[in-house]
């Protein structure tokens, strides 16, 4: 099966007054038909920036996408007119977004900003547009989705404002959905419906989606394949099974040894019930000076001479299973 | 749950009594200048030397100008002159304004630089001054003061409403728009503009009562709507000085119609602001 989303060497920069930023660096990954990838890191790794750069809705000035392609179903989007890349958003490639409270435009209804997506992109009638968006919000599970459509938007709770931003952006049966971190914003038991209603919808549609998260419980329960991003670049990449099984990079071990775990703190596997969590010391660091070598290396602990040197590349560590890492 | 049109009217009408107030003035004060050749009880351009100054009461219900002319007649008749000219003036200045700002601010850059630099330029004159040059050079008629007093509220509309497009521009929803497909200019009139309307009313109630006297004072300098078509604003400026103290009916009357419309304006203003939120509903 040929993947429906390839991105291969994506660079995206920012000419910035202090210099050039390198927001993302030869990001290269690929999706198939109804499947997840997720992109996780921490705060400033650039993964919403790169989840920005596949709608090229990042800000241009001082955004630059420099280099690589953007490839759903074989089309390049980065080769794509300004026309054509308007048609080519919501019709091939969607997002949803973490505000549910402020993605939406408070004065219109709900219906109407879907209704509003359809005739744009399917040229529907007013009537026939109104009946897709009523169909989709049922399609997300909105209890009354004739009486919620003609509704405002701070009518609606949170969880359900964000069920409808999913009803909009699969209104059109996009091939590829960009969900950048779409739970941050709900709480726990929400979070778990949306990722599911996502989930679901993926399956029925053969949607192609790439979640961007900083939550790797997320990450286990709904992903296929994992793309950690470290400062800019992919550092590791393998399906999510093998990723937590055996993390390669330090970055993921630590990222992974920083999160609680139920059932150790239940001491239920004999493991130190009282351990401390270990974290990650120090902060991704500034874009615009990196250091030679790896990125990680002032943070990690597992550090040499050669790691702040020279750059490590891609490397395969074990059957499908990416990391660039010189210690792994 | 009842739905339709007048449905809403009547929930709406128990929700903001005051509006519904100023929707009476304003309907009252528009019927009597769309009717007044009926409405009015003489000819406001007959003159009398008789009733001179006469006082109100009997045939001169708000008294006579010192031509004899009926002051109620000319009151009548003259609202058609000052509700056109505010009117008018009021929604073309603030409708060119909410363009321009809302260009400036959507597309920024040069062109805003340039939209905001014109824009201080023409606030540092006088209103007053500004409308005096553009009638001096346009000549007196009706269209050509309403055109004298909307250019002068442009920069005032437009900054206003550029600085509102400013932020709601960096919104999530204007980048969820964009994440859709929609074009920047569909954005900027389905997304942007919509959210400026409670600004944009409020400033042009505020601005409908100064046209009004803006417009009195050209005409005081004989640059506004030529004699003998009367208007509010010339009835009260022309009689001010000299008529205060011996016929103070001359000032009242139409100093009275020009606070009431200003006052149902407001009323009106501030009800369709909250009434067009549909946060404020329900």
């Amino acid at each position: 099966m040929a993947p429906v989303l390839e991105v291969s060497n994506l660079s995206t920069v920012f000419h910035t007054r202090r210099g050039l930023v390198r927001a993302v660096q030869n990001v290269s990954f690929s999706v198939n038909a109804g499947e997840t990838l997720a992109i996780v890191g921490e705060s400033g790794c650039g993964k919403t920036i790169t989840a920005l750069s596949l709608l090229r809705l990042i800000p241009m000035p001082p955004g630059e996408i420099v280099s690589g392609s953007v490839k759903v179903d074989g089309t390049d989007l980065l080769k794509l007119s300004d026309a054509e890349m308007r048609r080519a958003r919501g019709k091939q490639i969607a997002m949803i977004f973490q505000e549910p409270m402020t993605a939406l435009n408070p004065l219109l209804t709900i219906g109407r900003q879907i209704a509003e997506m359809v005739t744009l992109h399917d040229g529907l009638g007013r009537k026939a547009a109104r009946d897709r968006a009523v169909e989709m919000l049922n399609h997300v599970k909105i209890p009354e989705p004739e009486r919620r459509a003609r509704e405002y938007p701070h009518q609606m709770s949170g969880g359900m404002r964000q069920r409808a931003m999913i009803a909009m952006a699969l209104a059109c049966k996009p091939k590829v959905l960009v969900a950048d971190e779409p739970t941050t914003a709900l709480d726990v038991t929400i979070q778990a419906q949306i990722l599911d209603l996502i989930g679901d919808l993926r399956r029925e549609f053969g949607t192609a989606v790439v979640l961007i998260t900083h939550d790797l419980g997320v990450v286990a329960e709904t992903a296929n394949r994992v793309v950690v991003m470290y400062a800019g670049r992919k550092v590791e990449e393998a399906p999510v099974g093998e990723v937590f099984a055996n993390p390669k990079h330090p970055y993921m071990t630590g990222l992974m040894s920083s999160i609680p775990r139920v059932a150790s703190a239940r001491g239920l596997t004999g493991v130190d019930a009282t351990a401390r969590l270990t974290e990650i010391p120090g902060i991704v660091p500034p874009l615009i000076n990196l250091p030679p070598g790896c990125a990680f290396s002032p943070r990690c602990t597992r550090s040499e001479a050669q790691c702040t040197t020279t750059l490590p590349e891609l490397e395969l560590k074990a059957p499908d299973h990416l990391a660039a890492c010189w210690r792994a | 749950m009842k739905t339709g049109f007048w449905n809403d009217v009547a929930y709406l009408a128990r929700r903001y009594p005051l509006g519904v107030a100023g929707a009476i003035i304003m309907t009252v004060f528009v019927l009597a200048a769309i009717f007044a050749g009926t409405v009015a009880p003489l000819d406001p351009f007959t003159t009398n030397p008789k009733a001179s100054l006469a006082k109100p009461g009997g045939t001169y219900l708000m008294g006579a100008d010192m031509m004899g002319r009926d002051v109620f007649s000319r009151m009548i008749h003259g609202a058609r002159i000052s509700l056109a000219v505010s009117i008018g003036a009021t929604f073309l200045g603030s409708g060119l304004g909410a363009a321009l700002g809302l260009a400036s601010g959507y597309i920024g850059g040069m062109f805003d630089l340039l939209v905001q630099r014109v824009a201080e330029i023409m606030q540092s004159l006088p209103l007053l001054v500004m409308a005096l040059v553009i009638t001096a050079s346009l000549g007196p008629s009706l269209p050509n003061t309403i055109i004298a007093i909307a250019i002068p509220l442009i920069p005032n509309v437009a900054r206003v409403i550029r600085s509102n497009v400013l932020s709601l521009r960096e919104m999530p929803f204007v980048e969820a728009a964009k994440a859709t497909g929609m074009s920047e200019f569909r954005i900027a009139v389905v997304h942007v503009l919509p959210n400026t309307l409670a600004p944009l009313i409020v400033l042009a109630t505020a601005q409908l009562g100064s046209t009004i006297l803006t417009e009195a004072s050209l005409s005081f300098l004989g640059l506004g709507v030529p004699e003998p078509w009367p208007s509010w604003g010339r009835m009260l400026s022309e009689s001010a000085a000299e008529y205060v103290r011996t016929a103070p009916w001359l000032v009242i009357f139409p100093g009275l119609a020009i606070s009431l419309i200003v006052f149902g304006t407001n009323l009106l203003g501030d009800a369709l602001r909250d009434a067009l939120d549909p946060r404020q509903r329900d």
